[in-house]
């Protein structure tokens, strides 16, 4: 058994197969380790306050490198970092707070959306008003917004001012980061490379205090980008190697092993149990299996451990049954268990003792070749929309961007990364699955 | 010669009796299912209840009435509306209709769900939408199965060239279901280069001639079909190359060319013959395979099939439909097993039909 598992050696795609599985495992460990199960759960699930600072729908950072292009990053500048702050106290007791917020802006291409966040805290009931003031390399400065009444924690979505999209005549993020005169069309603009600085200033009640935040969203960001609602698909990418790759194996081990076991004892003991082994395998060959599980996930519970079990019970009494039971007739008149017998072998023995291990060398090769099956038909039912509600697959992904239409709107990034991450881990197992094949059965190894 | 075939038509009617039994099992495990075992049945009665007091209560005359006269109106109409959808007789009863209506393939009357035409009969949604369903699966499905044969009769005549070893590395890629080719196909045909329709089966408005209206679904098929042969092409290639490699090294092979007969009456008559049975069974198992799969690539294509028609139905939680579906989809299934079998005891020897052991598969 052993020697002939070293004879994987002689065939490339199974080292290069063992290869990436061994990567993915790593990779599976590392997600384990830095990203604990209920923090991904959490960061996937989203929600205020998780995913503010990050862009929408924005595209891997490593997408520079294809590009002669500095594309934007994310510029975050507050208070607690580079921001400088000034109190001055004005006749009436109050204070004026006035907040500088300077950032260096050297990417080509505007950003996406330009937000104020501000936290004030004071008491009373006058809300405290805000003047936000704009300035750009040139030294010029432009007034973005007087006296604006302003909550507890205001947001401030400067993109989306409709008064300066008045003013500017063409989207605000566009008009603030170029020097351009206004009413040139936003397409002939280019981007003003250097020191631009947000000047924010409120009148805060004696004793208050106030804070701003200026987040310049890019278009890349992070290893593999962001998705509709801000989140970075770099967890789902590296949570859903590890999910991938336990319900591939589970679902592989839990429906072959016993496929294999049960098909064993109904041929052994024949009669009664073969019967209703097969007719069981015949109902459950009719019942179409795909619906069943969109049902399930309709009308039932969508978790992925339930999907998991029903696949495997769907599985046991399968063709494969048919395949083993055909297999094990023929090993079952062996003369060397008409040996056992004689001597005495009890049924249980002789089963596990000599029957089924005959099998193992047909058995190994199906089960490696069955793992990509099963991670793929968990991504087919994440695509239908029946993924899990809390856990971030790889499937739940692409579920996302054809929701989102991404192909459509051309961020191949979001269908492309989770795509390949599945099609490697598929053709990996499949790769070491064929070679397997070849080397069991002497038959297929002359050709 | 005449006994024979009285075993055959023996065995033939043993086992269209136990698929029979298996799928009448099968589509009663469905039933249970599609209903969530007689839950669905008590939403559907709260929901109905709410529905008639609501009725009731807006009409103004009602409004006059005492509550309990008002109570009494509504459990009336209620037990009317339950009759109406005959919620009024208990779930194990109505299980077995369900499963009486199903086998009869009458099928009954949809909930939601209408057909194009406008018919709530569940037949008829589903008729209209089988010839769509047939079309691309049916086109794929024969060009999968001669394709695979001629190319692997042709990879085992030029064993060890470059193409053959090709197509041996390149197996595994077959692991990977159609509809994921699918997303691919589609990125690159539709999304950045633009030559072909993103889905759909023709352009809307359709063409209004015949061969305009041909066209079209033809350009609308050339991706999905792309995507299945993708999916599956290459595997089964491999797996037909590999068996008539082996029964080429057979001895009865090299006689009959050392007696000089034609490499192609070798393949006919001692390549292809014996290998039938377990090729047939392998593309049995892909049109089976490929039923299933359809649910996931018309979804992805758009294509308005019966697998886009059970997501709809699920989602609406159409039961007459999703039976409707489910009954389909068991009966071709049955009726693939069926065939099989029945190949198999005409075409294989080693299958002694009627006596002793029998091999089966």
């Amino acid at each position: 058994m052993l020697r002939r598992l070293k004879e994987l050696r002689r065939y490339p795609t199974a080292i290069f197969g063992i290869g990436v599985i061994s990567i993915l495992v790593l990779v599976s460990l590392y997600a384990l380790i830095a990203l604990p199960y209920s923090e991904a759960i959490r960061l996937w699930r989203g929600g205020p306050g998780v995913w503010d600072d990050n862009p929408r729908n924005a595209m891997p950072a490593w997408f520079d490198l294809f590009t002669s292009a500095n594309l934007p990053r994310t510029v975050i500048v507050s208070t607690a970092d580079a921001g400088v702050k000034v109190v001055e106290p004005l006749p009436d007791g109050r204070n004026r707070i006035q907040i500088t917020l300077p950032f260096d802006y050297p990417y080509d291409g505007f950003p996406t959306e330009v937000t104020l966040f501000s936290e004030a805290v004071y008491e009373g009931t006058t809300r405290p008003r805000l003047s936000v003031q704009w300035k750009n390399p040139s030294g010029e400065t432009l007034s973005l917004a007087t006296n604006r009444a302003m909550r507890a924690s205001d947001i401030y979505y400067i993109s989306q001012d409709g008064q300066l999209m008045a003013k500017f005549g063409t989207l605000p993020e566009v008009a603030l980061f170029s020097d351009a005169a206004m009413g040139v069309p936003a397409s002939q603009r280019t981007s003003a490379k250097g020191e631009y600085a947000v000047v924010v200033q409120a009148d805060v009640p004696e004793g208050g205090d106030f804070n701003a935040k200026l987040v310049v969203y890019g278009r890349v960001h992070g290893l593999a980008g962001t998705d509709h609602r801000r989140r970075d698909i770099t967890v789902a990418l590296l949570w859903g190697t590890p999910l991938a790759l336990v319900f591939g194996l589970l679902a592989a081990v839990g429906s072959t092993m016993t496929t294999f076991i049960l098909a064993g004892i109904g041929t052994w003991f024949g009669g009664k149990t073969d019967f209703i082994f097969q007719r069981i395998t015949q109902v459950n060959m009719v019942i179409p299996t795909l619906p069943i599980l969109i049902m399930v996930g309709q009308f039932y519970s969508r978790s992925l451990w339930l999907m998991l079990g029903i696949i495997i019970a769907m599985s046991i009494f399968s063709g494969a049954m048919v395949t083993y039971r055909a297999m094990f007739l023929q090993a079952k008149e062996a003369a060397y268990i008409e040996a056992a017998r004689a001597y005495g072998a009890s049924n249980f023995r002789t089963v596990f003792r000599y029957l089924l291990p005959r099998i193992v060398p047909v058995l190994l090769p199906n089960f490696v070749t069955v793992v990509p099956a099963f991670v793929f038909l968990e991504a087919s039912l994440a695509v239908l929309g029946l993924g899990d509600p809390i856990l971030p697959t790889w499937g739940k992904v692409i579920h996302d961007a054809q929701t989102q239409s991404a192909l459509y709107k051309g961020l191949y990034y979001w269908v492309l990364q989770p795509a390949i991450l599945l099609m490697i881990t598929g053709f990996a197992f499949a790769m070491v699955g064929f070679a397997l094949d070849r080397v069991f059965n002497p038959r297929l190894r002359t050709v | 010669m005449k006994g024979n075939l009285l075993a055959l038509t023996r065995y033939t009617i043993l086992r269209a009796v136990m698929l029979g039994f298996a799928v009448i099992v099968a589509l009663y495990i469905v039933v249970l299912v599609v209903n969530m075992g007689g839950h669905l049945d008590t939403v559907r009665r709260s929901e109905i209840r709410q529905g008639v007091a609501l009725a009731v209560t807006a009409v103004p005359e009602n409004q006059l009435l005492p509550p309990s006269e008002l109570n009494q109106m509504i459990e009336r109409q209620t037990e009317l509306a339950y009759r109406l959808y005959g919620l009024d007789r208990p779930f194990l009863v109505r299980s077995f209709e369900y499963l009486t209506t199903a086998l009869s393939l009458s099928l009954g009357r949809s909930e939601n769900l209408t057909s194009d035409s406008g018919s709530k009969q569940v037949r008829n949604i589903l008729l209209e939408r089988l010839p769509s369903t047939l079309v691309l699966f049916g086109t794929s499905s024969l060009i999968l199965f001669f394709t695979s044969l001629f190319a692997a009769l042709a990879l085992s005549r030029r064993y060890g060239s470059w193409i053959d070893r090709a197509v041996v590395a390149l197996a595994p890629t077959s692991s990977a279901p159609g509809w994921f080719y699918g997303i691919f196909l589609i990125l690159i045909f539709a999304a950045v280069l633009r030559v072909l329709p993103w889905g759909g089966m023709v352009e809307a408005p359709p063409p209004k001639t015949t061969l305009g209206y041909a066209a079209s679904l033809l350009r609308h098929m050339i991706l999905p079909v792309a995507a299945m042969a993708a999916g599956g092409l290459l595997a089964s290639i491999y797996a037909r190359r590999t068996f008539f490699l082996i029964f080429s090294s057979e001895d009865y092979v090299d006689l009959a060319k050392a007696k000089g007969l034609s490499s192609r009456a070798i393949e006919r008559r001692y390549i292809l013959r014996p290998t039938l049975p377990t090729i047939i069974t392998q593309f049995m198992f892909l049109i089976i395979g490929m039923w299933q799969g359809a649910v996931i690539l018309e979804s992805v294509f758009n294509w308005p099939g019966i697998g886009s028609l059970t997501i709809l139905a699920v989602n609406l939680s159409d039961t007459p439909v999703i039976l409707g579906v489910n009954v389909i989809y068991a009966y071709l299934l049955a009726l693939s097993l069926f065939l099989l079998e029945f190949i198999y005891a005409i075409i294989d020897p080693r299958v002694r039909v009627g006596a002793g052991t029998q091999r089966r598969l």
